[in-house]
């Protein structure tokens, strides 16, 4: 009942108690264009400013890099048309190196963050779970609008920072210190990055807001017969992603504070024997710079899951519906989901490898880092087995679903070579790296965004995207993706450091010039079919073709009990009573059977 | 520029009324039947793309190792154990990304859904997930194995014949600084840094610092020599990334740091190795570090002993540069009463920094 009187709270013309069921969703409030579209607390508008507030940044973010990558693959171009746009930042047509760092810097925190964290689970948590677990709203739907505007908010100061006379920040989007803390030492430290640092802890705020409303939404607000062991997939995964955010941000919070105080107040918890060429000898002693990798990795590294663990949920899901056929192996979905979500907090220091980090502390995460190819590997093989014999329907979601295994095995087994300390030594903060990390958390991840928005966006906005459209995007993409991040791996073995403006000076690195032409190239084609994508999306939300079956993918789960446009509280009349699992697909012939249908007497146990 | 965004946006509009009409076929054909078509067309372009795919993988490898390190031997004795167990992982993960893509592509082809198929229910199989547990683990335990017993020996004591040199990181530069005869650094302190005369901060009262030599651009190694490296940063954090050693290791302010090496062949044999008459022993840094980053380059030449007896020996140490008047070669008799004023007043500087 708890979700029930979540929405009286807001009720003010409810009298007669038992009757309420018949009238959710239809005229509880008096909605205004504000309440509705602006300061809205309905779950499904909130993510759907999620999502569309993560593309513009994915937009911004992917801009970002097409620039960069045209410095990297015409190095000795120069484009005028640039320095229309960037000014200062090229003059004469040619990025500096200070707006490289920025670039690259910029577009990693934005993909990271704004993109792949909150639009990725900020969008689906919010949309599937109270839809999925049978609840009228979140447990708390004023702390989730909060959610929404504190990202809005760090979105804004990010953007504001770009302008700043001495840049954005430009020390990477790790932001280690000393650099970081020391605005002699850099330009982009200077007030870039005091708009970096208050950017991130707006949104670390938005994100524990979300996190902790996710959590106890999943944990309380469950329809009658919705066991944790009947959630689909999804949810499973969204619940472990907030219980690492939750864990997680805080440790980045106090690792931000601690910078903050010694770049403005004077403290040396980073700082320590520092000599900057024109200051002279810094005052502070008997700081770690280390101290800050630890605290910033405790977040990170389950920060990647934070962005993998939703792609893996849907994609699960979608696989299954799309097989038309059970997930394979439900309880080791459960199972694996929950001990990479252990696993990541033991793994951290596996991106400080090279830091003069203690040997013996090092084996033990290399021992804990390849433990996770374990459940990973769980994953993957039964995600095999869910198409194997299936019935397979290639709906675009299908298809980027697809993508997402083919792009998590690649990625993943690369992760196999980085978390083997010696030979990480080698490859660490090299191209090898990037292509590791682009490929299994940035495109794959991505590729389950995309799953997801292809899936789920009838639910949405009562309207189909266009198929052809849909098809076109995931080809180009994934083929795009591919010819993109497959060679950098060679880039890497030939040693070639990541962060680099230029490598004509370096006898050593300087012969990829063709292939970083056509890794910026590729690029850039990759990037204008994801434009395509935008328009087939923001076309359809108007123009699309209406839906008129509620549950077009023909699909198990209480999403698809909603009428097309569900209106806010969901469901017209009582939430739905479950009675299975989400997974039953092709049982005693049938051809699904939705999670409402009661259980035959001469039903089939599984 | 205008041209292209013209030309995009007209490819643009002609994709999407394409799209759009083939939304108005299906709906005239039928849904159920362009489903089908679609289908077909999506399914075998997943076999198209693994076949393409594979060929691509083996076509990148055709034309872009040779230009990897891989191409040839390591440079360092420790550098080939890293490049074996980097064979044996390409070898072990190779065989899984070509096992899992094919089942991943040829399932979806030929599971895709058409008239007579009937999905098979089949929810759950103890002994299936027991096998893709343990066999990965199997697996997973051998790599670790072979990875700790590098990582021990890389990160363990260097052999007692090793050589020491220090090399510090600054924006954007190396420096680098070898114990000279005594086989001993004199001790140092950041605050003492003066970049015209002591640019590592070195306290000239430690006597152990009067013979140390001062480097920068090149550092000077012994082939078959294990050489270690303390490593430290002036600045902000650094990385001494030695590819062709195979090696890395941070520079982090405050916190000097290690490693070790044993190179095996003089930069002379390289270039005859590689085929490049200009190779070069570079040191690159690995750790972003500021807008320079890119730039910060050092060189190691590495020389057969004698060689190298010659080089060190024209070397003067740091001291006479920072006290010129000390220097025995460049003494005159005349100067006696101001020699023996100078290191006095030097060092009472010194102490009154600290």
């Amino acid at each position: 009942m708890s979700n029930e009187a979540v929405l009286h709270a807001h009720a003010t013309t409810e009298v007669h108690h038992d009757a309420h069921g018949d009238h959710h969703g239809e005229h509880h409030h008096h909605e205004t264009f504000i309440t509705k579209y602006v300061f809205s607390q309905d779950h499904k508008m909130i993510a759907k400013q999620f999502l569309i507030t993560g593309m513009v940044w994915a937009v911004l973010g992917g801009l970002m890099s097409v620039l960069f990558r045209l410095q990297l693959g015409y190095p000795d171009s120069t484009f005028p048309w640039l320095e229309d746009i960037l000014g200062k930042w090229a003059a004469g047509g040619k990025i500096t190196p200070e707006a490289y760092y920025a670039l690259v810097t910029t577009h990693g925190t934005v993909l990271v963050f704004f993109v792949l964290t909150a639009g990725l689970s900020g969008t689906f948590a919010n949309f599937l779970i109270p839809l999925q677990v049978g609840a009228r709203d979140m447990a708390s739907p004023f702390m989730n609008m909060l959610s929404y505007w504190f990202f809005f908010a760090a979105g804004i100061v990010m953007l504001s920072s770009l302008f700043v006379e001495t840049g954005p920040f430009s020390g990477g989007w790790t932001a280690y210190p000393p650099l970081s803390a020391l605005g002699d030492a850099s330009p982009g430290s200077k007030t870039g990055m005091d708009l970096w640092l208050i950017s991130m802890a707006l949104f670390v705020v938005s994100s524990l807001l979300g996190g902790l409303n996710y959590i106890a939404t999943v944990l309380n607000m469950r329809t009658k017969g919705m066991s944790m062991t009947r959630l689909p997939l999804t949810i499973w995964a969204l619940f472990f992603t907030a219980i690492l955010g939750v864990l997680s941000f805080p440790v980045l919070f106090s690792g931000f504070i601690l910078l903050i105080f010694d770049r403005n107040f004077g403290t040396s918890f980073y700082l320590s024997d520092i000599f900057i060429n024109g200051v002279g000898a810094l005052p502070n002693e008997g700081g770690s710079a280390i101290l800050y990798q630890h605290l910033f990795w405790f977040l990170g590294h389950p920060e990647v899951y934070i962005i993998l663990l939703p792609a893996m949920g849907m994609v699960s899901e979608i696989l299954s519906v799309n097989s038309r056929k059970p997930i394979f192996g439900y309880m080791a979905m459960v199972g694996s989901l929950f001990a990479i979500a252990i696993l990541a907090f033991l793994v951290w220091a596996h991106h400080m490898f090279v830091t003069g980090l203690n040997p013996f502390l090092g084996s033990i995460f290399v021992l804990l880092t390849l433990l996770i190819a374990v459940p990973s590997a769980i994953k993957v093989f039964n995600w095999l087995t869910t198409l194997w014999r299936g019935s397979i329907r290639f709906t675009p979601a299908m298809l980027f679903a697809i993508g997402f295994v083919s792009l998590f095995i690649s990625g993943g087994l690369t992760g196999i070579w980085l978390g083997n300390s010696a030979l990480d030594i080698h490859l660490h903060d090299t191209y090898f790296v990037v292509a590791h990390f682009h490929i299994v958390m940035g495109v794959a991840s991505m590729f389950g965004m995309f799953a997801g928005i292809y899936h789920w966006f009838p639910k949405m906005y009562g309207k189909q995207l266009n198929n052809t459209l849909g098809y076109i995007h995931f080809w180009a993409t994934i083929a795009g993706a591919y010819l993109i991040f497959w060679p950098m791996h060679y880039q890497g073995l030939a040693g070639m450091p990541r962060r680099y403006y230029d490598f004509s000076a370096w006898e050593s690195f300087n012969q990829f010039g063709d292939l970083n032409r056509f890794i910026s190239t590729v690029a850039m084609v990759v990037f204008a079919v994801q434009i395509l994508f935008l328009f087939n999306f923001f076309h359809s939300i108007f123009k699309g073709r209406k839906l008129t079956n509620p549950n077009p993918w023909e699909s198990n789960t209480l999403e698809w009990t909603t009428p097309i446009n569900p209106g806010h509280g969901n469901w017209v009349g009582e939430i739905p009573e479950v009675h299975r699992w989400a997974y039953d697909y092709a049982k005693d012939g049938k051809e699904f059977i939705p999670q409402t249908t009661p259980v035959g007497a001469d039903e089939s146990q599984h | 520029m205008f041209l292209i965004i013209a030309v995009s946006v007209l490819v643009f509009l002609v994709i999407f009324q394409i799209a759009k009409a083939s939304e108005y076929v299906a709906v005239l054909k039928g849904e159920k039947k362009s489903q089908r078509q679609d289908n077909k067309i999506n399914g075998f372009l997943m076999v198209v793309f693994l076949v393409l795919g594979l060929i691509g993988v083996w076509y990148c490898n055709e034309i872009y190792f040779g230009k990897t390190l891989m191409a040839h031997d390591a440079a360092s004795v420790e550098g080939a154990r890293v490049d074996s167990m980097l064979m044996v992982t390409v070898g072990v993960t190779g065989i899984v990304f070509i096992g899992t893509q094919i089942l991943l592509f040829w399932f979806a082809y030929k599971y895709q859904e058409t008239d007579n198929r009937k999905p098979y229910f089949f929810a759950h199989s103890t002994k299936l997930e027991l096998i893709w547990t343990i066999i990965p683990a199997i697996v997973l335990t051998v790599l670790v194995t072979i990875g700790l017993r590098n990582w021990f020996l890389f990160t363990g004591e260097p052999p007692q014949n090793a050589m020491v040199v220090e090399i510090t990181g600054k924006q954007f530069g190396w420096i680098f600084r070898y114990p000279g005869k005594d086989a001993t650094f004199g001790k140092k302190y950041f605050k003492n840094i003066d970049n015209a005369s002591n640019t590592l901060g070195i306290i000239w009262d430690d006597q152990l610092s009067h013979d140390d030599l001062v480097l920068e651009q090149t550092m000077y190694l012994v082939k078959g020599k294990p050489v270690k490296l303390v490593i430290g940063s002036r600045d902000v954090i650094h990385d001494v990334g030695l590819v062709h050693f195979r090696m890395k290791m941070d520079a982090v302010p405050g916190i000097p740091t290690t490693l070790w090496f044993t190179p095996k062949y003089t930069t002379k044999e390289m270039k005859e190795i590689t085929g490049n008459p200009n190779f070069a022993y570079e040191i690159s840094c690995d750790q972003m570090c500021g807008n320079g980053h890119y730039s910060m380059k050092g060189v190691i030449e590495v020389l057969d002993q004698e060689e190298y007896d010659a080089k060190m020996v024209g070397i003067k140490p740091y001291y006479y540069t920072a006290f010129p008047d000390k220097d025995p070669s460049m003494a005159k008799p005349a100067d006696s009463l101001k020699l023996a004023a100078k290191p006095v007043e030097a060092a009472s500087k010194v102490i009154a920094k600290m």
